[in-house]
Order: C-alpha cells, then sequence, then structure tokens
C-alpha cells in the first residue's frame, strides 16, 4: 500500500505487545522520548492470549505515574488493530504525532534546556562583570 | 510473607525533593513476591524520580540497590559501599527492614517507600489475604487450620458473632467469616464436636499487648 505515515515516529519491534515493560515505557521518556504508544492486535485476539491485555494495563500504569511526576500521562497510549488494517497503523501514527504536538516536548527536555541556558545566562552575566 | 503496599509517590517525591544523592533500596524477600519492593519496583520508583528531577530541570543522582535482605545485619552491613555515597536512601522493604537499614547507617536518613500492611498469601496475581498477626499462641489447631485472630474482624475466640451472614462478615461482603470456615472446615472434618469445645481467655501477652517481642534460640544463638 505504501502509506505515508509520520517521520518521527520510531518503530521498535517486539514479539508481543506482552513484552513491552513499564520500565521500556518509562525509561524512554527518561532519554527524550515526547511519547510512547504501543500498537498492539485486538483484545480477545493476542497469540499469547494475554499479551496486549497486560500491556494495556502496563500503558495505564505508566500513564498514571507520568501524571505524576508532570510528565503527563497523555503521551502514552495504546493502541489495537488487526495485522490486515495498515491504514489504521497510519492513522494512529498521525493521531499520536498531533497528540504530542499539541502537549509539545518532553517537559524533562524543556526544563533541562531551560536550567542550562539559566546558567549559561548566568556565566555570561559573571564574564561580562 | 510480609505484605506491604508502595507510598503514594507525591509523599515520597514529598520526603526527598531537597536531596539530590538518592538511594532506592529494596529487598529479594517478601516484598519481592508480592511485588512493591523488589528490584522491578526499584527500577520503576527510581525511573519515576528521576523524570520528576528532570522535569524540575533538577539534576540529581538517583540510584539503584536491591539487597538480598533487609532483615539480616549480614546483608544491610555488605551494602555499605553502595549505601554511603548517598544522601538519603528510601527504603521499599518492609518496615522491618527499613529500620534495620536506619539502625546500621545512622548518618544517612532512611525512609520508607512502602506502606508495611500485613503477613499474608497470594490469592492470585496481584491479590493477597491476611492470614497471620504473630499473636504468639497459634490456635490453628483448636480451629480447624484457620486463624480467628487474622481472620474474624473481632477476633472471636468462640464464634460466630451475630454478625455473621450467608457465611460473610458484616464488616463487608467481601470478607468471610472466619467462623463460619471454621465451623464448616470441622464439620468435612468430622470434627464438630470439637466446635463444642470453649476456648478460654486467651494470654494476650504473647501479643504485641506484652511490649516489642524477642526471640532468643538459645542452641544457635552466640
Amino acid at each position: 500500500m505504501r502509506l505515508n505515515y509520520p517521520v518521527n515516529v520510531r518503530i521498535i519491534r517486539v514479539p508481543c505487545t506482552g513484552k513491552v515493560d513499564i520500565l521500556h515505557i518509562l525509561r524512554a521518556f527518561e532519554k527524550g522520548a515526547d511519547g510512547v504508544y504501543l500498537v498492539g492486535c485486538m483484545e480477545g485476539s493476542c497469540f499469547y492470549e494475554q499479551g496486549n491485555l497486560k500491556a494495556r494495563k502496563r500503558v495505564e500504569y505508566a500513564q498514571r505515574l507520568l501524571e505524576q511526576v508532570g510528565t503527563g500521562g497523555d503521551r502514552v497510549q495504546m493502541f489495537n488493530l488487526t495485522s490486515g488494517e495498515a491504514p489504521k497503523f497510519a492513522q494512529f501514527a498521525r493521531e499520536m504525532t498531533e497528540r504530542i504536538k499539541t502537549l509539545g516536548p518532553n517537559p524533562a527536555k524543556l526544563a533541562g534546556a531551560a536550567s542550562k541556558g539559566l546558567a549559561a545566562g548566568q556565566a555570561a552575566e559573571r564574564g561580562a562583570a | 510473607m510480609i505484605v506491604a503496599n508502595g507510598k503514594p509517590l507525591e509523599e515520597i517525591i514529598g520526603v526527598v525533593k531537597d536531596h539530590r544523592k538518592i538511594l532506592v533500596a529494596g529487598c529479594n524477600e517478601c516484598v519481592t513476591v508480592c511485588e512493591v519492593g523488589g528490584t522491578k519496583e526499584v527500577g520503576i520508583l527510581a525511573s519515576a524520580l528521576r523524570l520528576h528531577f528532570l522535569n524540575q530541570g533538577v539534576e540529581a543522582q538517583v540510584g539503584e540497590t536491591t539487597l538480598q535482605r533487609q532483615c539480616d545485619r549480614e546483608y544491610v552491613v555488605g551494602a555499605r559501599e553502595t549505601v554511603e555515597p548517598y544522601e538519603i536512601v528510601i527504603s521499599i522493604a518492609c518496615g522491618v527492614g527499613c529500620q534495620f537499614m536506619a539502625e546500621e547507617y545512622n548518618k544517612i536518613p532512611v525512609v520508607p517507600g512502602v506502606d508495611t500492611s500485613f503477613m499474608g498469601g497470594a490469592l492470585e496475581r496481584g491479590v493477597w489475604s491476611e492470614r497471620c498477626q504473630g499473636c504468639g499462641t497459634c490456635l490453628l489447631a483448636k480451629t480447624a487450620g484457620i486463624c480467628p485472630v487474622s481472620r474474624c474482624a473481632k477476633r472471636v475466640l468462640n464464634g460466630p458473632c451475630g454478625g455473621s451472614t450467608k457465611g460473610k462478615c458484616e464488616i463487608s461482603k467481601d470478607v468471610d467469616c472466619a467462623w463460619q470456615l471454621i465451623v464448616d472446615r470441622l464439620n468435612s472434618l468430622g470434627r464438630m464436636e470439637d466446635y463444642e469445645v470453649l476456648t478460654p481467655i486467651k494470654d494476650w501477652s504473647t501479643d504485641r499487648a506484652g511490649g516489642p517481642r524477642k526471640r532468643i534460640k538459645e542452641e544457635v544463638a552466640s
């Protein structure tokens, strides 16, 4: 079909969304990801029976944690589709990209840039003095 | 096992927010089994704290370690090189482990990251239920293996009380009446005559009522 989807999405292949751990999600944000989403099979049709259901619970847990630390729970999302739904895959990528654009960059990056900017400003002031 | 619940993240952040070198210390025993204080949970809490500080634009070092047992001085002392570079330790072991850490490292604050709850077992993954209160004088032989001290809301020793309805306790429809369970089990064991035997007033001095307890096993104590 050669469908287009936003180029900012980096795909990490896993054998099942049940493989994705809460730590994978959290560490992605520590490393500066602006958003993380999981695309799993439809609920009820997991080859490993409960992989996508476990993934959903982990996503919900990650959302709660990220909300509490100020990153924002909306930056993580779980999507489901069947293997024949390529247009839906592209649609999810667009939806998530639009959502992240609305939310803005990962606050950790903004705060880091701000504190570095502040430090640079202070150094410049000291230099001028 | 000892069962605990994780403290709310806001509470933990409130305690450590002014520190810049924080160690999250887990334990490989009970709290690992009840999925609140093992290596995995250490990783999650440490990652969440790092994100919190990153979001604040604050440079903070959040370390991770998991001791074999925090309730055993041997392992607590053995962690000295790991612990001492830090300003504060969040122990996500049970209250025993947290106190053993605090007793050993008296110049470093050790704060709990979990609320220790009870001694119990897993009914299924993610669901734990209380089974023992450590009263110091076990009654299970008389009560068909079901503990009225830990499982009856009133700790009634000759029950059930008037609050037992259709096998459930009056405090909640989700709580089994311990005495209904005892009667059912005595019945299935063919020991209903034991139900007629009154349990005398219990000696609660072996419980917490007698103050903090210590056990010495003479044959192994030095």
